[in-house]
């Protein structure tokens, strides 16, 4: 077999820090770590890399995936096609060889026979007999299982040309302190690179040299990001019940708690974390904490935003703070637990019955995840009504690149409109919903503030300015009115869209969020064939003047979101009262990434439609 | 971070008037000066005669005589009839009607916020046993510091009288529809659950209800008392167990309570065997009396037999049930810090930014 493999004549893949290396392992195998020191290897060299995590809704067995993208250039979006693929699973090895491109590689452990119609003649192969090699070198059942994913590493380092201290480097960074886990992992990464060394001729032409790409950077995934990002921005009560793929989020907030929120005098707790018996539970503790004063949030995702559908309607009417991370995973209903979307747009802007509307922030990278997680407490204090972080599985579970993590010592926490005593006993008649300033914003009191004014009754039903039950139908609509004034109110305290440079072209592109990861790659792409657009990634919902403006500058706009109803469009239609015409939808909802290949080929579909209709190009 | 990217508009002022106070100079005042009116709420909308009304009624009694600062406690409640009932008493203190069945969470956030507050929630048989029954059972798991009241009148009065899941079997509504399915006892259950105080009631027993409310506001830990409390509406009929007339028939007190503010010497001498005195952790005291020496309200086995036992013969076993003072509530569970989490300023709470770029070396 393997002479058989090493006659073939393939030309290799030749690319220099541009590649699309994928890992096919069995979950619950022990490969997260070990591909997860492979992307950080890369990232220490001063390369860009993008890794995705593929993987099933199950704890053992099935398949999953690690996908990384190598580019120079900082593409970082998921491109399709596999340079090459390191084939672990046997369930999957035949759709696995299938997804190399022509001229890639496929290490797979050939301590067994790869069945022959496995074999392609367009493809590399790199065998390596990682179970033997393990079997030989390793005594203890589980180490060997656990090496063989080491050994490849080691093996991958050799072939691609990593820097093989950076490894034994990372392993020592991984194993601080744990000096018996620490050498038979460098062992294990040396096995693979030697054997590698003594039977192919390395590196291959598809290799990685050291570049500065990286410079300043972190490698950091956006729910950690967002939990740290709540403890800088005050939380101190967690309310959630466990959903993939929001569970991080409180993981994180947890792990940051314990090392930054132990009082020092006593070693008690500056803050709560309560895991609720579902997620109506989850969030009425967070209004319950909101109402009483504390920042408080709760994370979760589809099926726990669907439950939380009537407790929202209570805090955008009774108006009370909270922040709601909802990290986007394929519905409807249970979909696909562990694959990314954006589809909770429509649901989260308008949740619950009746007319109601909510903030929405889209972060687009883990730095934006920290400080729109700390944002969000801010906003929501100020405008008094639930903010929703919309990340996403995509970007809240895997690991990216981005600016480090930063915090304004002198910024402080802006409560919003709260009396204390004093002010209270300088008013004459406290009225809860009073809209004072004339902003829609009015003044609340804590709890136990005064002896004997500014208490009012929270109440989900209908209420006049003094919190008082109505059911005056033109108090009711004053009410109403007013919380819409509010959320143009609201606006002022969120993120501008943040648009390109160029400011002159009739085409425009408009996106949120992970979409991000493509655009560059589209742009450049386009513009070597001609074609250039303007670009505003919109960071937040009530939309800002400036997005309708935008498309009153251009003559097309592409709206580009990964949902199959164009969920974004619609509410530009609804809120900005853009023209079907105006737009032009690319969608992605596959549960993966958008590419920027998909994009390109949609855009410019798009264009030879126009023409062939005898229409004016754009 | 966000001070460039989130423009922030500075507060405005309140553009009030000051306003002279004033006080009633003839109205009698308790301990801390207040007089009864301090405690009462909004003007009743409920039926006239209804048990929920004698609730309200109790718990203003209870509060004034114990001096309690209306504002220092919070009121919380669910959806339904029984949750109107902080809206007619304390309307100093801060209340929120939430959504039907998820008071639970919502006094359970709240009374994470802020650990210093007396907290009062209301709900009643619809709103606890059934839709939030879920909420119920963890909210007593929780041990959260308050004193939860069920006004358990077997029916959705709200609605126009269908059976609650409180509703005895065989129980009927004024309609004629008859409960086929077992009851949920709320005592019995938040007993087993772990609630460290539960004491059973009838709105028509001033007498009984308010020590046991005061006993409940001053007892450390989850108190929970359900208070049958009648419908005169829709279930107040003769074949309904949650009707007057059954309730005062079949009504026996497991004990009898005495409630001993903590400002006031125990001067009375207890006898052993059926009486029972417990200093509660605020350093009020309650004064047992049972009716039967082998009963043990402090052991839960033993507590439930008796509950139980009295069922069987069809009868509403009352008074102070069980009591367990050992228990640790939430925020001693969780170690919270001694001040209110809600209290916690910007310098409590910020790590700042030398710390974020050590944190940010360990993404490196």
């Amino acid at each position: 077999m393997s002479e058989l493999i090493q006659s073939s004549k393939v030309t290799g893949l030749t690319k220099v820090n541009d590649c699309v290396v994928k890992f096919a392992n069995v979950n619950g195998s022990g490969s997260a770590s070990a591909n997860g020191m492979f992307a950080k290897a890369v990232f220490r060299m001063g390369i860009p890399i993008s890794p995705h995590n593929i993987f099933p809704s199950n704890i053992q067995g099935l398949p999953t995936w690690f996908e990384v993208r190598i580019n120079e250039n900082g593409y970082l979006g998921r491109r399709e096609g596999v340079d090459l693929i390191v084939a672990m699973n046997e369930q999957t090895i035949a759709k696995d060889i299938a997804s190399v491109v022509p001229g890639g590689y496929v290490l797979y452990d050939s301590s067994k026979v790869l069945a022959n119609e496995l074999l392609r003649d367009d493809v590399t192969y790199l065998p390596i007999p990682l179970k033997d090699i393990c079997l030989e070198e390793f005594e203890k059942p589980t180490q060997r299982q656990l090496f063989k994913n080491i050994v490849y590493v080691g093996a991958l380092s050799a072939f691609l040309n990593i820097d093989f201290k950076v490894l034994t480097g990372l392993v020592s960074d991984q194993f601080r302190g744990k000096k018996k886990l620490i050498l038979p992992n460098i062992h294990a990464l040396e096995l693979g690179h030697r054997y590698a060394i003594d039977n192919f001729a390395c590196p291959l032409t598809l290799r990685l040299e050291k570049s500065e790409k990286n410079k300043g950077k972190i490698l950091m995934d956006g729910n950690t990001a967002t939990g740290l990002g709540s403890v800088y921005g005050g939380a101190t009560v967690a309310a959630w019940y466990p959903l993939t793929p929001s569970t991080s989020v409180v993981d994180s907030f947890a792990t940051y708690c314990k090392r930054l929120r132990i009082d020092a005098g006593t070693g008690k707790k500056k803050y709560s974390i309560v895991q609720a018996e579902d997620e109506l539970a989850a969030i009425g503790i967070a209004i319950g904490a909101g109402w009483n004063g504390a920042r408080a949030f709760t994370a979760t995702s589809g099926p726990g935003i669907s439950l939380m559908q009537e407790f929202l309607g209570l805090a955008y009417f009774s108006e009370v703070p909270i922040v709601l991370f909802n990290i986007q995973r394929v519905g409807p209903s249970t979909g696909m637990p562990t694959r990314s979307q954006q589809g909770d747009l429509l649901c989260c802007a308008y949740a619950s019955h009746g007319d109601t509307k909510h903030v929405l922030l889209f972060p687009a990278n883990p730095s934006e995840c920290f400080d729109y997680a700390a944002s969000a407490f801010d906003i929501a204090d100020r405008i008094q009504s639930p903010v929703i972080v919309m990340s996403d599985l995509e970007l809240g579970m895997n690991e990216q690149i981005c600016d480090p993590l930063n915090w304004d010592d002198k910024s402080r926490y802006d409560r919003g409109k709260v009396l204390d005593a004093q002010q209270l006993d300088e008013i004459e008649k406290y009225g809860r919903y009073l809209d004072s300033d004339g902003d829609g914003i009015p003044y609340r009191t804590y709890p136990g503030t005064h002896p004997h004014k500014g208490s009012y009754f929270t109440r989900g039903s209908s209420h006049d300015s003094y919190a008082a039950y109505t059911e005056d139908g033109s108090v009711y609509a004053e009410v109403m009115d007013r919380l819409t004034l509010k959320m143009k109110t609201a606006v002022n305290y969120l993120p501008e869209p943040e648009f390109s440079e160029t400011t002159s072209n009739n085409l425009g592109l408009v996106f949120i969020g992970t979409t991000i990861s493509a655009i560059n790659e589209v742009l450049d792409s386009l513009a070597k064939k001609g074609i250039t657009l303007d670009t505003m990634r919109i960071r937040a919902f009530p939309f800002h003047d400036s997005v309708t403006e935008f498309f009153g500058a251009h003559q097309l706009v592409y709206v580009i979101e990964q949902n199959r109803d164009a969920q974004l469009k619609s509410l530009l239609k609804i809120e900005c009262n853009i023209h079907e015409e105006k737009m032009h939808s690319i969608l992605s909802y596959d549960g993966v990434l958008i590419t920027a290949q998909h994009i390109e080929k949609s855009i410019i579909d798009s264009m030879i439609d126009v023409d062939a209709s005898g229409e004016v190009p754009a | 971070m966000q001070a460039e990217k989130f423009p922030r508009k500075t507060a405005a002022t309140m553009s009030y008037i000051n306003k002279p106070k004033f006080k009633h100079p003839q109205m009698q005042t308790n301990d801390i000066g207040l007089t009864r009116r301090d405690y009462e709420g909004t003007l009743t909308t409920l039926c006239g005669g209804c048990g929920h009304d004698s609730i309200s009624a109790a718990i203003i009694q209870a509060a004034s005589e114990m001096s309690l600062e209306p504002h220092r406690v919070a009121k919380i409640s669910g959806i339904g009839c029984s949750s109107k009932i902080p809206s007619y008493f304390l309307s100093k203190a801060h209340g929120f009607n939430s959504v039907h069945g998820r008071m639970p969470s919502v006094a359970t956030g709240a009374n994470i916020a802020n650990k210093d507050l007396y907290y009062v929630g209301v709900s009643g048989d619809g709103d606890s046993a059934s839709i939030g029954l879920g909420q119920f059972c963890h909210i007593v798991r929780r041990r959260i510091n308050m004193l939860y009241i069920v006004a358990n009148n077997g029916t959705y009065g709200l609605t126009k009288g269908q059976l609650s899941a409180t509703a005895d079997i065989g129980s009927r509504t004024k309609s004629g529809e008859e409960s086929q399915f077992d009851n949920i006892d709320m005592a019995t259950l938040a007993i087993e659950l772990g609630a460290s105080f539960v004491a059973r009631s009838f709105s028509g027993d001033k007498k009984q209800l308010i020590p046991l409310l005061q006993a409940g506001l001053s007892h450390k830990g989850f108190a929970f008392i359900d208070v049958i409390s009648p419908c005169v509406t829709f279930n107040n009929t003769d074949f309904s167990t949650h009707g007057y007339k059954n309730t005062w028939e079949n009504y026996m007190a497991l004990s009898e309570v005495d409630f001993v503010p903590m400002r006031e010497e125990i001067t009375t001498s207890y006898a052993a065997g059926k009486e029972k005195e417990i200093t509660l952790h605020d350093g009020s005291a309650i004064h047992l009396h049972k009716t039967s020496n082998d009963y043990d309200p402090t052991d839960k086995e033993n507590a439930l037999h008796h509950i139980n036992a009295y069922k069987k013969q069809g009868k509403i076993a009352t008074g102070l049930l069980y009591i367990n003072q050992s228990t640790s509530d939430l925020h001693e569970l969780q170690e919270t810090v001694d001040k209110p989490l809600n209290s916690l300023d910007n310098q409590e709470l910020c790590p700042g930014n030398e710390v974020l770029k050590d944190i940010n070396n360990t993404f490196r």
